[in-house]
């Protein structure tokens, strides 16, 4: 059982930074602004993991940097999610003409590249937190919408569609009985892929210096940071990639399990 | 053939008219008038006046995308508000820089990727196999700036065998100069590139391993290889074309953020730059020539794809390009 164990590897990671937030939450080794550590102290004695160049703890920074991380993955996906499948779905169930429209609106929109869409949002509001989760959202509704358009397209080809429809069924209750949970599994595992994609579009919105300011430490930020003085402290510049990596595997390992465990046909060939 | 071509021209003439359309009402939604960043602050009113009769804010929105498009389209791409220098040959100074990263950092991501997906698939269950596949699902989950922090850190800092970044003045009068100072850029992206095409490689390469044809084919007495070169290999390419083109997109984007890791004075420097300085002519100039870019390349892989691909070009006219 291939998929089980990809499963269950992706969860630990992605439970492990998911607790890492939830502890940040209650509990931080000291303020995040606080920079009376002393600039770049080495790891260990009171500050675990030692401080950055403006004195604060880099563990504090760290466990705050989950919270952001995983804020702006999960909430871009949301927003994201409901705009593709939305439109998704519209396109699906269109007319010929507006499903023409849709579809080249759609393939308009993929042609921006994510993060170029993001860095435009950005642009056109100011860095912060909501513009982050509205830009990588936006950014990949495109690609979500038109995955779903296709899987609403070949689910309504189905006999058991004719058949509900015949006896009367109406169309808001076919969506909502055959429609949706047979397209569900495909889409959660692309959702799952798409988390970990805007988790590492947040990281370069951040990096490059438009991403949530401060007091919201970014992984991709503290990266930015660290990088003058990765030669002395390299904590600094390791850490937070290590952590980006730790929860895009996981959630990488999620979706590819959840598409082993989903699909039977898989699981023979791999 | 000759008929797909004219719909999918069409289409892709219509994309760019889309595209652009779509970028000017998203820049006119900013915030504040372009105006005000022209001038400091304290600025009478007439002198406000006066500067958005300079860049044209002051007329009706339909006649400002007018203008905008007749402009496109004599590459006139308007005036940097900070510099005060034409953006259109600010970019093309530019675009020295980014075309060959893009290029050189596509052409090794595929000569790495091509070979060690299709070992990646056809010893699926030695350890090699194994490792090559795991190695490319971790590479798709590092984030690309860091790889490139991590090389700058071991090649510039530690080992000074590479520059850490920056890019001859002189752009290509030394070539051996500016490919060294590209170095470490193009295999920060080709890495990243090769983790997700190696996946792609792999999986299209699994897909005819376990086909019938290949199997009947060797029923048949043809060698291993020669099975593969006769009808692996070409079955195997469609999927991974159709990719091609959406990688070298990916790769121009990757070389956005990666210039800045370099310090590269790129496309995607100009970007960050304008963004930090509010300089709409440069973003907006920027940006149209990237979507751009990335439509075209679209529309390469889709013609690419139809000449390896004869069962696309069976039904002429129907469907969507």
């Amino acid at each position: 059982m291939r998929g089980r164990l990809t499963f269950t590897a992706g969860c630990v990671l992605v439970a492990a930074v998911l607790l890492v937030a939830a502890v940040s939450l209650v509990w931080l080794p000291y303020d995040p602004s606080d920079t009376t550590g002393g600039r770049l102290a080495p790891p260990g004695g009171e500050h675990l993991l030692g401080t950055d160049k403006l004195g604060r703890d880099l563990l504090t920074q760290l466990m705050v940097g989950a919270r952001i991380a995983l804020t702006v993955g999960i909430g871009s996906v949301l927003v994201g999610g409901l705009i593709g499948v939305t439109a998704g779905l519209l396109a699906g169930f269109a007319t010929r003409w507006l499903d023409d429209v849709l579809s080249a609106a759609l393939d308009i929109v993929i042609a921006f590249p994510t993060l170029l869409l993001a860095m435009l949002v950005v642009a056109a509001r100011e860095a912060s937190l909501g513009s982050a989760v509205l830009a990588i959202g936006l950014a990949m509704s495109g690609v979500v919408a038109r995955l779903t358009r296709v899987l609403v397209k070949q689910v309504l080809t189905q006999d058991y569609i004719t058949a509900s429809r015949t006896s009367g069924t109406s169309w808001p209750r076919v969506v909502a009985e055959h429609v949706l949970p047979n397209i569900a599994p495909t889409l959660l595992v692309n959702l799952a892929l798409q988390l970990g994609l805007a988790v590492l579009a947040e990281a370069a919105l951040s990096y490059l210096g438009l991403g949530p300011p401060p007091p919201n430490a970014s992984w991709g930020r503290l990266l930015q940071e660290a990088q003058a003085t990765v030669l002395t402290a390299p904590t600094g510049a390791i850490a937070p990639g290590v952590l980006l990596v730790v929860l895009v595997v996981g959630v990488n390992l999620v979706a590819d399990g959840l598409r082993d465990l989903a699909d039977p046909t898989r699981r023979r060939s791999r | 053939m000759a008929r797909y071509l004219l719909r999918r021209t069409a289409f892709l003439l219509g994309s760019l008219l889309a595209a652009a359309g779509l970028l000017f009402v998203l820049l006119r939604l900013l915030p504040g008038d372009p105006a005000n960043a022209l001038l400091s602050v304290g600025a009478t009113p007439e002198q406000i006046a006066a500067a958005r009769h300079q860049i044209g804010s002051d007329l009706p929105l339909p006649e400002q995308f007018w203008s905008w498009l007749a402009g496109l389209a004599r590459l006139d791409l308007g005036t940097s508000f900070v510099s005060r220098l034409p953006v259109g040959p600010e970019i093309a100074a530019r675009l020295v820089v980014t075309v060959p990263l893009t290029l050189l950092a596509f052409t090794l991501a595929v000569v790495v990727a091509v070979p060690v997906g299709f070992v990646a698939a056809w010893r699926s269950d030695r350890w090699y196999g194994l490792l090559l596949n795991g190695v490319s699902q971790l590479g798709i989950a590092v984030p690309v700036f860091w790889i490139g922090m991590l090389l700058v850190t071991v090649f510039a800092l530690r080992l000074r065998v590479l520059p850490a970044g920056g890019f001859p003045r002189d752009d290509w009068a030394d070539p051996a100069r500016a490919l060294t100072s590209l170095a470490l850029p193009v295999v920060t992206i080709a890495l990243v590139m090769s983790a997700s095409l190696v996946r792609y490689v792999r999986s299209a390469t699994l897909d005819v391993l376990g086909s019938d044809y290949l199997r009947t084919a060797r029923a048949l007495g043809s060698s291993f290889a020669g099975a593969m070169w006769r009808h692996g290999l070409r079955n195997a390419a469609v999927p991974v074309i159709s990719i091609l083109g959406i990688e070298l997109a990916t790769t121009f984007l990757g070389a956005v953020v990666v210039e800045s890791v370099f310090t590269l004075p790129g496309l995607g420097t100009m970007l960050v730059e304008g963004i930090a300085e509010h300089d709409y002519p440069v973003i907006q100039g920027v940006l149209v020539v990237s979507t751009f870019a990335v439509l075209v390349i679209g529309f390469g892989a889709d013609l690419a794809q139809r000449l390896v691909d004869p069962r696309l070009r069976a039904h002429v006219g129907g469907g969507r390009p």
